[in-house]
């Protein structure tokens, strides 16, 4: 672990000799890589990181700057995206912006790329009032922003329904060799304006990959975002996902994060309510197998009073897969008439799978409503059977109960491509030919 | 159609069928009476191939096939049906969804072709109808939050779609009005034809009035100790079952 460290410090030099040394973020990528220094990468050590050790993840020789530009063509992504629907893309090739295949606009908003906002001198107001202030500092996060240069960046001015959604998509290729990324996505949605974010990593090769973004999203006053998150990725990729939601007054947001692939799959997710009458929506289902192992932790912190937050993570378990759930509600004295709900709930398909779940409400309001329940179980042999005697076949039986089970999550999805595309990954992740919708 | 050769079951270690004979030809209606815990509900759970039984002794033949390791679901496709005394509720799954994949699995595995939307859409619309079901039921998860009326005559719907060989009805009767009941009777005897036929299992002689039995058992202690006709039913309506204990004390 410490000589993939060691190769990244030795590796910042470089990095940083060629971009713009007089530049902004230079100062911000250079204390941050100092951060990582004394940090490093987190270990079981760590409160947050108990359940989750990223040894296993840690232990490839990763090219941290793939140099190839592999040309990929529509047909290699297509499976991938949601074409049903018109949409801006912006698409990234192992770290690297790819035109060819991306659709975005400078027409009174911004969908692009970080890459020339971090050097074009009209964006630099935004990324001086945005870019790394709510990031956290701990080693995983700054090992991103010490080489963040790459990623999307959507600025969306106020009063702007955006016409269509956004798919932001990061592919990786290459043969033999290890590959690590650090995307950086910066997302800025002023007053009044509404946008909806398709977010994906997906390798097409079966390398070693892992993943460490960070996003920064900002949910100006009265504004609505709506943001999915697809982790259906090969099982020899993991990801470590950093996001960071700030939301003003009257402001919405809401995120539906699906977890059926890669490896090992962390989401570090932290909203903060820095104002009244906000509300924030976290939704998951995880469903996985084998040796695969998701993390869920999130934190939402209610700063200010009548707010609410609602998070309903549902997670199926099987082989030897592990599942973590660390759901932190902090709800801050000045605090009051919040209303704060969170359910974690489970179902193990495997003697030999395993959850952790660890909801933990912080309160220091007196007057509240925050509850919170987590259930833990296997599926019910009666309802199996019931139907097994109506003549589905035992596996159809046991993925439609799995369905049932996660569905609840799903009808809370309103773009039907997004529902329908949801349904055919979970079909194909239960190797069953039945369709769900109806 | 189902011939029951001998029966014994038993669930962990305690035996609750005791040797039972039973044959059932096309077109019939059996009913299958007797005290609580006489066995009634285990023998239509070993008819339609719960694993939780065991089965120690004997054979059960379909259509002169054996039963013996063949799945719940295979039982269904073979046209086993049976109504569940406690259906069961299954959150986030729709009972249009539910049917659909029912009906298309058993065509599947008879080799025959998928049932179209349109088929299938006319087919729900006349049998909720036939069942006096609310045709926003079909798009609510299976049973969840049904009463226990809504809950037997969903059972009767699933079967009306289905179209069984042999539908075993284990108290569905139960928990239903006098209202629903009929709806209920009804539909069964829409049902019925020369092809198929039916085990009513029952505590109570009112279903019966409705859904008319050629032949009445009466189960206890595992084993059938009394069948006739109707008749038995009324008599065991009025008199209860103190004279069949007492008839099986004294042999």
């Amino acid at each position: 672990m410490s000589n993939l460290k060691e190769k990244i410090l030795s590796s910042f030099l470089a990095f940083e000799n060629e971009k713009d040394i007089d530049s902004y973020v230079h100062s911000i990528r250079s204390k941050a890589i100092k951060k990582f220094e004394s940090e490093g990468f987190p270990t079981k050590k760590l409160e947050g990181w108990k359940y989750t050790s990223l040894k296993r993840t840690l232990k490839y020789d990763y090219k941290l700057f793939p140099s190839q530009k592999d040309i990929i063509d529509f047909k290699d992504i297509q499976d991938y995206l949601i074409n049903d629907i018109e949409s801006y893309k912006i698409v990234f090739v192992n770290g690297k912006y790819y035109s060819n295949l991306s659709e975005t606009t400078h027409e009174g908003m911004d969908i692009c790329i970080l890459s020339s906002a971090l050097t074009q001198s009209k964006y630099d107001l935004v990324i001086e009032n945005y870019f790394d202030k709510i990031s956290k500092k701990d080693g995983i996060t700054s090992l991103n922003t010490a080489f963040s240069h790459e990623g999307a960046y959507i600025h969306i001015p106020k009063n702007i329904q955006v016409d269509k959604p956004i798919q932001i998509l990061h592919f990786s290729t290459g043969e033999n060799e290890s590959l690590m990324f650090q995307p950086r996505n910066l997302i800025v949605v002023d007053e009044n304006s509404q946008v909806e974010i398709i977010e994906r990593y997906q390798s097409i090769t079966n390398n070693n990959v892992l993943v460490n973004s960070v996003s920064e999203i900002y949910v100006n006053k009265k504004s609505n975002v709506k943001h999915y998150k697809i982790q259906n990725d090969k099982k020899s990729s993991s990801l470590i996902d950093n996001t960071f939601v700030s939301q003003e007054h009257s402001s919405s947001y809401n995120l539906h994060t699906f977890s059926f692939g890669g490896d090992l799959t962390r989401n570090n997710l932290n909203i903060f309510q820095n104002d009244q009458r906000i509300e924030s929506t976290i939704n998951g289902i995880t469903i996985i197998d084998d040796e695969q192992h998701v993390d869920h932790n999130t934190l939402i912190h209610h700063k200010e009073p009548n707010c609410t937050s609602h998070q309903d993570y549902k997670g199926i378990y099987g082989g030897r897969s592990v599942g973590v759930f660390n759901g932190r509600v902090l709800v801050e004295k000045e605090a009051q008439k919040t209303n704060a709900f969170q359910a974690n709930n489970n179902v193990l398909i495997s003697d030999k799978a395993s959850i952790n779940t660890k909801p933990q409400l912080e309160i220091f309001a007196d007057d509240v409503r925050c509850s919170h329940g987590c259930t833990i179980g296997q599926l019910d042999n009666n309802a199996l059977f019931y139907l097994r005697s109506r003549g589905i076949p035992e596996k159809e039986a046991t993925a439609l109960m799995m369905f049932g089970f996660a569905n609840k999550v799903l009808t809370s999805v309103q773009n039907q491509e997004i529902k329908s595309m949801i349904n055919k990954i979970i079909a194909s992740k239960l190797a069953v030919k039945i369709g769900f919708d109806l | 159609m189902l011939e029951i050769k001998n029966i014994h079951a038993r669930i962990d270690d305690k035996t609750i069928l005791n040797g039972i004979n039973l044959s059932i030809n096309p077109g019939e209606v059996h009913a299958i009476m007797g005290p609580n815990g006489s066995g009634k509900s285990t023998l239509a759970s070993v008819i339609t191939g719960k694993e939780d039984y065991e089965i120690t002794k004997g054979e059960i033949l379909f259509e002169k096939e054996s039963l013996e390791d063949v799945s719940p679901e295979e039982r269904a496709h073979k046209g086993i049906f049976m109504s569940f005394q406690y259906p069961i509720e299954i959150p986030g799954v729709t009972t249009t969804n539910f049917l659909k994949t029912a009906i298309n699995e058993t065509r599947k595995a008879r080799g025959e072709k998928e049932m179209g939307a349109k088929e299938m859409l006319m087919m729900l619309r006349e049998k909720s109808k036939m069942l006096e079901i609310d045709s926003k039921f079909l798009s609510r998860s299976i049973n969840d939050g049904f009463s226990g009326g809504e809950k037997k005559r969903n059972e009767i719907f699933q079967m009306a779609m289905l179209n069984p060989k042999l539908a075993i009805l284990d108290e569905t009767d139960s928990g239903l009005d006098i209202d629903a009941m009929k709806i209920v009777a009804n539909g069964v005897n829409k049902i019925r034809d020369n092809h198929n036929a039916i085990l009513v299992i029952t505590h109570y002689q009112r279903l019966l009035e409705y859904i008319v039995p050629d032949y009445v058992h009466i189960l206890f202690d595992g084993k059938v100790v009394k069948s006739g006709d109707k008749n038995l039913a009324l008599k065991l309506e009025k008199e209860g079952y103190d004279w069949i204990k007492e008839e099986v004390k004294n042999k």
